[in-house]
């Protein structure tokens, strides 16, 4: 039987702790600008004019259907070069967690467009009719009427693709970045305890996200009931 | 940027040797879609089971099913990946764990712990499916099965399962397409599957643009070929007088 020895854990702590810093970071910053670019993309997909719709349309398909491995390998390959030529930096600059950072939220701005994009579809057509005959433009009653009904609506789907993206981040382990994956790699590997840090960071990830996804059953209830009365 | 393009280069013989660098992208694709179409086979048979564990009346046997949803769906695919490739071998019964690591040339262990990993994690998302599929037949379906003294796994077998599975066909589509996806997950332990190849092939043509670009095409082009077939799938199994049934 396996001999376990979990003493390489509590001195890693505060490591581990960076990691998850990192983690949460690229999480935060690509849900926010996610959320921002996925509402310009849904609502340019349901624009009247063509073009628009064919680029967001476009944008959404092909980021749907390849990997979010392969975006991050063009991010850590590809990307920081250009950045670097582009910006004049010097080679030696740090631009991983930059690159991961715009990798993640564009890859993840797609697959919230799509949420948001049923999100406006599920307000009623009245609605943009009343806000036009009340004399509104199209910007005004999608900013004042629509989206503010639609995003009520959107929140736990919204939370829940931000649970799945705090999980994917853990594939910024590619790039030897020491998210809270990382971390735990690297300190599996020094120690000769990969076994126990990699159960351990897999049972930290599992109380996040399960604890988070409890709060968000919960809110959706919360939310179903309001709407029920 | 002046960067100097040669898409002449796939057709260049390859560093191996025996093979040229098309010859590389195309044994990787094979992998990938080897071991998707392995992984699904054993996402779909163990999701579907668990899916009906989560709708039968038993609270032991569906809260063993939602544990098990809820640990497939809360960790990350990587981390899964890294535990059975790495811890699971050393868990197990020492004769066990040593046959897998000794007797076992690499990248078959590659490639097993792969598709297991990759069809556990699957089956979480196909149990869902299939439960909601369940839940979504009128109550009437079962009573009457039952009604008809069916017993229970009789009414499953005959009554709902094969209504079930007619109405999640379009889900399950979305999930297939994912574990092609999640697949080039697996390139991290080293198993050269397109993704890993695509890595491969920016290390030895100094080539990166082409050989991203090609490898990305080549995951567009399993996504399309994929959703074609399912269509027809759809098309197939649509029944009448349901939302998307005509």
């Amino acid at each position: 039987m396996y001999d376990f020895d979990w003493s390489s854990i509590p001195g890693a702590l505060p490591f581990l702790w960076d990691g998850m810093k990192i983690s949460l970071e690229i999480t935060v910053s690509a849900v926010i600008f996610g959320v921002v670019w996925g509402t310009l993309l849904a609502m340019m997909r349901l624009a009247p004019v063509k073009p628009l719709a064919w680029f967001a349309a476009g944008y959404v398909n092909l980021f749907r259907s390849i990997p979010l491995v392969m975006v991050l390998l063009w991010f850590f390959l590809i990307v920081p070069q250009l950045l670097r030529s582009f910006f004049n930096l010097d080679p030696n600059t740090d631009v991983r967690l930059t690159s991961a950072m715009i990798g993640f939220a564009l890859f993840e701005s797609a697959y919230y467009s799509e949420i948001i994009r049923a999100g406006i579809q599920s307000v009623p057509k009245g609605q943009v009719a009343a806000a036009s005959a009340l004399g509104m433009t199209y910007a005004q009653a999608m900013r004042l009427v629509v989206l503010p009904q639609a995003f009520r609506n959107m929140v736990p789907l919204l939370l829940t693709q931000a649970i799945v993206l705090f999980q994917d981040t853990s594939l910024v382990y590619m790039s030897a970045l020491a998210d809270f994956f990382g971390a735990a790699y690297k300190v599996g590997d020094r120690d000769g305890r990969l076994v126990e840090l990699l159960l351990f960071a897999g049972a930290v990830y599992f109380f996040i996200c399960f604890a988070a996804s409890q709060l968000v059953r919960r809110y959706q209830k919360k939310l179903n009931a309001h709407v029920a009365h | 940027m002046n960067y100097q393009w040669n898409w002449g280069i796939f057709l260049s013989p390859a560093a191996s040797g025996d093979s040229t660098y098309l010859g590389w992208m195309l044994s990787g694709l094979q992998t990938t879609v080897l071991l998707s179409l392995s992984a699904w086979a054993i996402a779909l048979a163990l999701g579907s089971l668990m899916g009906v564990l989560r709708t039968v009346p038993n609270k032991w046997l569906s809260g063993i099913a939602s544990a098990y949803v809820e640990i497939f769906r809360n960790i990350p695919l990587l981390v899964q990946l890294f535990i059975w490739y790495f811890v699971l071998p050393e868990l197990l019964p020492a004769s066990l764990g040593d046959a897998f690591k000794q007797k076992l040339d690499p990248v078959t262990q590659q490639f097993v712990s792969a598709m297991v990993c990759l069809g556990f994690f699957t089956s979480a998302r196909v149990c869902e499916q299939v439960r909601s599929g369940i839940n979504s037949l009128p109550r009437g379906q079962k009573n009457a099965g039952l009604a008809l003294g069916f017993t229970l796994p009789q009414t499953y077998r005959h009554v709902l399962l094969p209504m079930a599975f007619r109405l999640v066909v379009p889900p399950l589509t979305s999930e297939f397409l994912n574990i092609f996806k999640n697949s080039a997950v697996c390139s991290t332990i080293g198993l050269l599957e397109l993704a890993a190849q695509g890595r491969q092939l920016v290390d030895y043509t100094a080539q990166p643009y082409e050989s991203f670009i090609a490898v990305t095409l080549l995951y567009v082009l399993i996504n399309v070929v994929v959703m074609t077939l399912m269509r027809h799938l759809e098309n197939k199994t649509r029944v009448p007088g349901y939302l998307g049934g005509k």
